[in-house]
């Protein structure tokens, strides 16, 4: 029940946004996480953004993977 | 997909596991306390994959499982009655109360509804004004946010048909009372890396310093899972008992202020019992008196609710503890099957024993 997809924000209207992952497409409310820009990627759990997925952090994460040194 | 594939890749598992092996840590036992976490392990075949001395047992993090069977009763009392219609997330309609369930409920004529959002329950009391509309708040830290905020929206815009049975439930406290209590050895925790969005690193600093347990707050993909792992094994190797976070590209040190503040203007913590374990200190959260006129305890006159056995035979409680295996179980897979539940741990997609069912235990 935790479950929450990463999706793009597609577009952005007041606290609602329409949200994208692999040709899927849906509204969820962004109230709960401030500065968001078309082109973010968000966590989507039951309607609602709980947080946006830092790139730097994901990068970082892979580049680290790749060298198996963390 | 992005952020998703990356972490599925299969030489990146083949590293890791070798990498685990090479750490090669004592005997350990790592409890992954989400069962979103629980149904990946499965999936992935992730069990399978380890050296035989990292052994994975399930915790108490399948919301729909520890929800004690006294509120699922009360919450059927509400579908049956007349002029009142239910919404809840989709795991819950075939839970077994003392007597019944949503499904069967809604078989007799209830007004049983699904939805994907809190926001849907809130839709649907303002399309139906006639009628009561209830929405069955169940969840951890993830999912309350959410609930908060359509409350206060609901209060906002006086829509006055709509009410919440609120069953939210808190991590760090279960886990707290998990170790306190005759739980089984834990040599390290897998933590709930979507918890964690909300409440941050920092909420578990207290268990791994209180009670020497190493914690890693980790992804929901197998490179995720099985980087966790690692950390984890190399924390018991060195002696170890710190937070790490694997999930960095969706946790920080202090979570999501928005979320946690949307959560403390409507909610307020309160004693809560968990299925299996019984009532724990400050693990649940309740409609603050404000809004009590949206809270359906305060609505429908429901008061305190009698303890209700467990079905004979029934282990659920032992394996949310992690005390049981689905297999020690003698209804499990015989009596007790997805198909005719018997334990919430079999009804709900991320309960331990349908995991078990599905993909197969050790």
């Amino acid at each position: 029940m935790c479950l929450a997809i990463p999706m793009r924000i597609v577009s952005l209207e007041g606290g609602e946004a329409v949200v994208e992952q692999s040709g899927v497409s849906r509204r969820a409310r962004v109230d709960l996480v401030p500065d968001l820009t078309v082109g973010d990627y968000v966590l989507v759990h039951a309607g609602f953004a709980i947080a946006k997925v830092q790139e730097e952090e994901a990068i970082e994460t892979l580049a680290l993977l790749q060298e198996m040194s963390f | 997909m992005r952020h998703i594939d990356e972490y599925r890749d299969p030489e990146q598992v083949r590293k890791l596991v070798a990498a685990i092996r090479e750490a090669s840590p004592p005997p350990m036992t790592i409890m992954e306390v989400c069962g979103t976490h629980t149904m990946a392990v499965g999936r992935y075949g992730i069990r399978q994959l380890l050296p035989q001395q990292v052994r994975l047992i399930s915790g108490p993090g399948c919301p729909v499982c520890v929800t004690p069977q006294s509120d699922i009763d009360a919450f059927l009392g509400l579908a049956a009655r007349p002029g009142v219609t239910v919404t809840t997330f989709g795991d819950m309609l075939r839970v077994p109360g003392s007597k019944s369930s949503l499904e069967a409920e809604r078989a007799r004529g209830a007004d049983v509804r699904i939805v994907y959002s809190p926001t849907d329950g809130l839709e649907t009391a303002r399309r139906n004004l006639a009628k009561e509309t209830v929405f069955f708040g169940v969840g951890f830290e993830t999912t309350a946010p959410g609930v908060a905020l359509t409350l206060a929206a609901a209060a906002r815009e006086n829509v006055p048909n709509f009410s919440l049975y609120c069953v939210h439930k808190l991590i760090p406290p279960a886990l707290s009372a998990l170790l306190s209590g005759e739980a089984p050895a834990v040599d390290g925790f897998l933590l709930p890396g979507h918890v964690s969005t909300i409440i941050g690193t920092s909420a578990y600093e207290p268990i791994a310093r209180d009670f020497h347990v190493p914690c890693v707050i980790s992804g929901f993909e197998p490179v995720d899972i099985l980087q966790s792992v690692l950390m984890l094994a190399r924390q018991v190797k060195e002696g170890r008992a710190e937070v790490e976070n694997q999930y960095r590209r969706a946790v920080t040190p202090n979570g999501n202020f928005a979320a946690q503040q949307a959560v403390e203007a409507v909610f307020e913590p309160c004693d809560s019992s968990w299925r299996g374990i019984g009532v724990i200190p400050a693990s649940g959260l309740k409609v603050r008196q404000e809004y009590e006129a949206y809270d359906a305890l305060h609505r429908f006159g429901i008061s305190e609710m009698a303890e209700i056995p467990e079905p004979a035979g029934c282990l659920c409680g032992e394996v949310l503890k992690g005390r049981a295996r689905p297999a020690d179980c003698p209804l499990f897979g015989s009596s007790c099957t997805p198909a005719e539940p018997v334990g919430p741990c079999m009804v709900s997609s991320e309960g331990t024993c349908a995991a078990w069912y599905h993909y197969g235990g050790e």
